[in-house]
């Protein structure tokens, strides 16, 4: 097997261009080959991740026995809408979607919001608690969620907001981490613009509203998808706060469905493309904000 | 007259001092307005119920009203409760699974993308990324209908090549396996991504100096690549045991840990004995058990990748 070359080093290689090189010299063939190999293998893997999507996707269309049938077919070969319909009719799928959408959304904003706030006052102000409190979320981090679970369930349960909305979005509005990036991204401005702002006799307040949510908009972009997508695609903590259908949020809703609907699985497919498609369609319009915001931790 | 002046002058400057004390003093306040928000709500849902949870693992009954004082009881049950050793096996296996298998395996895929053989890399980047921003529910539906022993996808393409039909979710020998190579199809993605991020941070010109010295690719690799990569690398693993642990949503609707326990995860086993059983003291017991494993998991890594990342 030729010498896979896969750590370049430019110095090498300076001397000559691809194209300067004779036709079918060993050196080309290697690279197209290589290349041709690479890519191939790639593309194979792609298609393994993309595959169970469209699988998933075209049988919402399917009738039932054409999924459980055989031979296994990918595209319907006699669409239907029956499934959404049923969805739509015998569950209140419409209500689950709605609740997702309710609680995703202002999640999201109270996520960032406090988060940004509580940024800026670590990133931008001494005071006196201020590396004690620090080093507390940080410890917290370290301790997984099975822990907080039972307790948080406890604490709804003297609240009485057992399925309500607050219990879905209030536990979940503040991370550690949302802190922490919002810190990261507020340490970049400057200092001289919040004093000149101070001079010109802006509140505090007004100097984060104004001045500092403006310039870091990325950040709040990055934690904004981030919440967005954790909120959405959330299963554990309102699978335990809520028991009425009409409050389950859509994850909830179409585990409901397994178990006592196994054969309909043309209604759980479509319910599970229905569920995934809003964060589906925003990872494409927002591709690099996820990227950089999921790797944000391994760029320390 | 000058009394009235006295009072205009006196309420002049009662009204100045207090705007003054707010003007002067509201920088050193307003961070304390600032995280209160923020605070109160980590108070109450972050902080009190870790400590909370700490004590209620000193407790047994059923739910939260008849507690009786146990003491280590809970602990010392849970190390003679099979279902508990179970758990801890599977969850362990599934944690190695990812850790020799799905992290080096991300690792070539990112060196295979980062190299100069591949063009599109944004388009492989984004296409191993969609498992990554499903949920966990999403994919369990999925791969039911994948992994199902008579109909499913996967043995239905494994018939093509004339092999016989796997049972991945009903024979307990294969059910944790069928778990790992799910995991790997999902985090693939992500797990490339981290270890692109740590290729990219790796200055070029320690290859050419490397090549140089008359370095060759395999000897470039070992000794500059990996080396450097020890932060990604801790960062990668770290993440990937945490992740193992909180395995739940696939064993819940996919066996429900079953086959007889085959598939039981300790977080599963957590909502259990807490949301089934209402053992709620039990689980609190587990769930720390998995802190501390978690915990020494996290502290041998650190010895092992930790350290700080100088020149080699």
């Amino acid at each position: 097997m030729a010498d896979i070359n896969l750590v370049t080093s430019d110095a090498e290689q300076a001397n000559t261009t691809l194209s300067q090189r004779k036709r079918f010299s060993p050196y080309k063939v290697r690279f197209w080959t290589n290349s041709a190999v690479l890519n191939i293998v790639l593309i194979g893997l792609v298609l393994l991740t993309v595959i169970p999507f469209i699988y998933m996707i075209a049988s919402a269309f399917k009738h039932n026995s054409e999924i459980f049938g055989t031979p296994i077919t990918f595209f319907p070969a006699q669409p239907t809408l029956e499934n959404m319909q049923a969805l739509l009719t015998q569950f209140p799928f419409a209500r689950w979607a709605l609740n997702t959408a309710v609680v995703a959304v202002i999640g999201t904003a109270t996520a960032v919001l406090l988060g940004s706030l509580a940024g800026f006052a670590f990133a931008k102000y001494n005071f006196r608690f201020k590396n004690i409190l620090f080093i507390i979320m940080l410890t917290t981090l370290l301790i997984p969620y099975q822990v907080t679970i039972v307790p948080q369930f406890e604490i709804i349960r003297v609240l009485h907001w057992f399925n309500t909305y607050q219990a879905l979005i209030v536990p979940r509005a503040v991370t550690a981490f949302g802190i922490f990036l919002m810190r990261q991204y507020t340490m970049t401005v400057p200092d001289e613009l919040l004093d000149a702002a101070r001079v010109d006799g802006s509140s505090e307040f007004g100097i984060w509203w104004r001045i500092v949510l403006p310039l870091v908009r990325p950040g709040l972009a990055v934690l904004g998808i981030l919440s967005f997508t954790g909120l959405w695609n959330d299963f554990i903590w309102p699978l335990v706060v809520t028991t009425d259908p009409s409050m389950f949020v859509m994850n909830v809703g179409i585990s409901s469905l397994v178990g006592p609907y196994d054969y309909q699985y043309g209604i759980l497919l479509s319910g599970a493309a229905l569920a995934s498609l809003p964060v589906i369609i925003m990872f494409l319009f927002f591709q690099r904000q996820f990227l950089e915001g999921l790797t944000q931790g391994a760029v320390k | 007259m000058a009394v009235i002046q006295a009072n205009v002058a006196a309420r002049q400057s009662t009204y100045q001092k207090s705007n003054n004390w707010w003007k002067r003093n509201r920088r050193k306040v307003a961070p304390y307005l600032f995280i209160s928000p923020f605070f109160i709500l980590f108070a109450v849902f972050g902080i009190y119920p870790i400590l909370y949870s700490f004590e209620l693992s000193f407790f047994k009954g059923f739910g939260f009203d008849k507690k009786t004082f146990f003491g280590l009881g809970n602990y010392i049950h849970m190390f003679q409760d099979p279902s508990y050793i179970i758990a801890v096996a599977n969850t362990t296996k599934f944690a190695l699974g990812s850790v020799f298998i799905l992290s080096p395996l991300a690792l070539l895929v990112a060196l295979a993308i980062n190299s100069r053989f591949v063009r599109w890399k944004g388009f492989f980047k984004t296409g191993l990324f969609f498992p990554v921003i499903t949920s966990s529910v999403v994919i369990a539906i999925i791969f039911a209908r994948v992994l199902d022993t008579n109909y499913g996808l996967l043995n239905t393409l494994l018939g093509w090549f004339h092999i016989p039909p796997i049972g991945w979710l009903t024979n307990t020998n294969v059910v944790m396996i069928s778990l790992i190579l799910l995991a790997i199809w999902t985090y693939l993605g992500i797990n490339t991504l981290f270890w692109l991020a740590g290729l990219n941070g790796i200055n070029k010109e320690f290859y050419e100096a490397a090549s140089i010295d008359g370095a060759n690719n395999w000897q470039s690799f070992w000794q500059i690549t990996l080396p450097l990569l020890r932060p990604v690398t801790l960062f990668v693993i770290i993440q990937a045991l945490i992740g193992s642990y909180n395995l739940f949503a696939e064993p819940l609707l996919l066996t429900n840990g079953g086959p007889s326990n085959a598939s039981l995860t300790i977080t599963l086993y957590v909502y259990n004995q807490g949301f089934r059983n209402f053992n709620v003291g039990y689980a609190s017991a587990i769930a720390y058990s998995m802190t501390v494993i978690l915990l020494v998991l996290s502290l041998i890594n650190l010895k092992l990748f930790g350290g700080s990342n100088t020149n080699s």
